[in-house]
């Protein structure tokens, strides 16, 4: 027993140490999970943390749990891709500025063979109309993230609401990421809407495939916001501007640049001009 | 995978952090419900039997709001790190701990508590010697509670923040690569995940088997 004891207090030591030396010289980003699941910050940060020694933990959630996470000053910093509910967190006074630092597009992807016959085109809007009349499953992050944020715009357009989508057999509100989306599409042979970047880093596609890409509707901007000194007195502001700075600095826009997934790029940098 | 091996050594630090803290506050609890007759004893039973279902995320989330900078216990700053973890699975543990001590006290305390209290000990020398009493349990009881608290996901991704690096676990990566469609590898990640948690448990049980069997008064 006494070794076993040992053991434990090991173990309760190593922990401690190691939240200890965690809170040195560190940020809480909170982000959307698309540049954590695609890989993008994996690939970044070891080049941000190598040249100023600031570790940024991320913690990846969706852009509405993310922008709420921040309101509750429990990140230091924020990733996310939703302009309208940024426009309300920047309304609140939460924010102090946000940048954009790189764009690229959604996808609705969908079985192979196509059910409501909307593959190869480039209007989103029109292919939700003809997976509504064909009453094709369709999954729905619905969990309030930036990309169910825009899928519900193009059914709005589309001339659907949520309340009457959540009425409808065919529409599958999931209540998950990116990753459980596409999971479930594949599972079930349903379209869905998908941001690029997790689309190519995703390794169980199935049988899906891209049904639309190509409308400028479906452009994916992803924005760095930094919190406002007044209401957020406790969050690491210097370290967290060190590296907003960074990712819209030439250094940050070339490593997002020059990150790819079986030779494709996943985003394009558009610090210097925002779409 | 390269920090496969930081991975496996947070959740077993974690979890192994979290059983001795549940482990010192309910042996002497588990024990005391059993030896201590007060008004209410049967409710307080009932209720840390009921709490062996207490739903994991649920824990995580009444530990978020408390934890969180705007919560109550905002100023220790332990939210997104691995002690926000080890108090979670602490909180997780403690009744299924009390909950197998107090059965195990109790049987031992009807059989020789009268006993005891005849040669001359009080209710409260006789909590140790109920627990050396009951020590093959209590191997059992630690060991559930490590089950338990290594095994969960729901807790600590709400607390820990799934950090890469920081506060990324077992449990949490199996979820993360299935997100990401990894199936294979979550998969593998989940064999190895049962096969530490078994061995770890063989192990213990093993080592105390032996102890009882030397008769030693060590276990």
């Amino acid at each position: 027993m006494m070794k076993f004891r040992n053991l434990l207090v090991l173990a309760a030591t190593a922990v401690a140490i190691n939240a200890s030396s965690a809170t040195e010289q560190s940020i809480v980003l909170a982000s959307t999970t698309s540049v954590e699941a695609s890989g993008l910050l994996a690939n970044i940060l070891p080049q941000f943390t190598a040249k100023t020694g600031i570790t940024v933990n991320v913690v990846a959630q969706g852009t509405g749990k993310a922008l709420d996470t921040a309101r509750r000053g429990d990140a230091d910093l924020l990733l996310v891709h939703d302009p309208e509910a940024e426009q309300a967190f920047m309304d609140e006074g939460h924010g102090s500025t946000r940048r954009q630092i790189a764009w690229n597009d959604f996808i609705i992807v969908g079985p192979s063979v196509d059910p409501a016959h909307v593959k190869g085109g480039s209007d989103s809007v029109a292919a939700l109309k003809a997976i509504a009349t064909s009453q094709a499953p369709f999954v729905s992050r619905g969990d309030k993230s930036g990309t169910n944020a825009a899928e519900l715009r193009l059914w709005k357009v589309a001339g659907q609401t949520p309340d009457g989508l959540n009425k409808e057999k065919w529409y599958r509100d999931i209540g998950g990421g990116m990753g459980q989306a596409l999971n479930a599409a594949s599972a079930m042979d349903a379209y869905t809407l998908s941001d690029r970047g997790t689309w190519l880093s995703f390794n169980n596609k199935g049988s899906l495939v891209i049904a639309i890409e190509g409308d400028p509707r479906l452009i994916n901007r992803y924005d760095v916001i930094e919190l406002d000194p007044q209401k957020h007195a406790g969050v690491k502001l210097a370290a967290a501007k060190v590296f907003a700075d960074w990712l819209v600095s030439s250094d940050g826009q070339q490593a997002i640049g020059a990150y790819q997934v079986n030779g494709q790029k996943l985003f394009n940098p558009s610090a210097a001009s925002p779409k | 995978m390269h920090n496969f091996l930081e991975i496996v050594a947070l959740s077993i630090g974690v979890s192994l952090a979290a059983t001795a803290a549940a482990t010192a506050i309910s042996l002497p609890l588990g024990t005391a419900l059993a030896i201590f007759p007060f008004r209410g004893r049967r409710l307080v039973v009932v209720l840390i039997n009921a709490f062996f279902g207490l739903p994991p995320v649920v824990v995580g989330l009444v530990l978020y709001l408390a934890l969180s900078r705007s919560g109550p216990l905002g100023a220790l700053a332990l939210l997104f790190t691995p002690a926000a973890m080890v108090i979670a699975q602490t909180v997780l543990a403690i009744p299924i701990i009390t909950a197998l001590v107090h059965r195990a006290s109790e049987r031992a305390w009807a059989r020789y508590g009268d006993e005891l209290i005849t040669d001359g000990a009080t209710r409260l020398q006789a909590v140790p010697q109920i627990l050396m009493i009951i020590r093959a349990d209590l191997v059992t009881a630690v060991l559930a509670g490590f089950g338990r608290t290594v095994s969960e996901v729901g807790a600590v991704i709400l607390v820990g923040g799934n950090i890469r690096g920081l506060t990324r676990t077992m449990t949490t990566t199996i979820a993360l690569q299935t997100s990401q469609g990894d199936l294979a590898l979550a998969l593998a990640l989940g064999a190895v995940l049962v096969g530490i948690s078994i061995s770890i448990s063989a192990t213990v049980f093993a080592l105390a088997g032996r102890a009882r069997t030397a008769g030693s008064d060590e276990v």
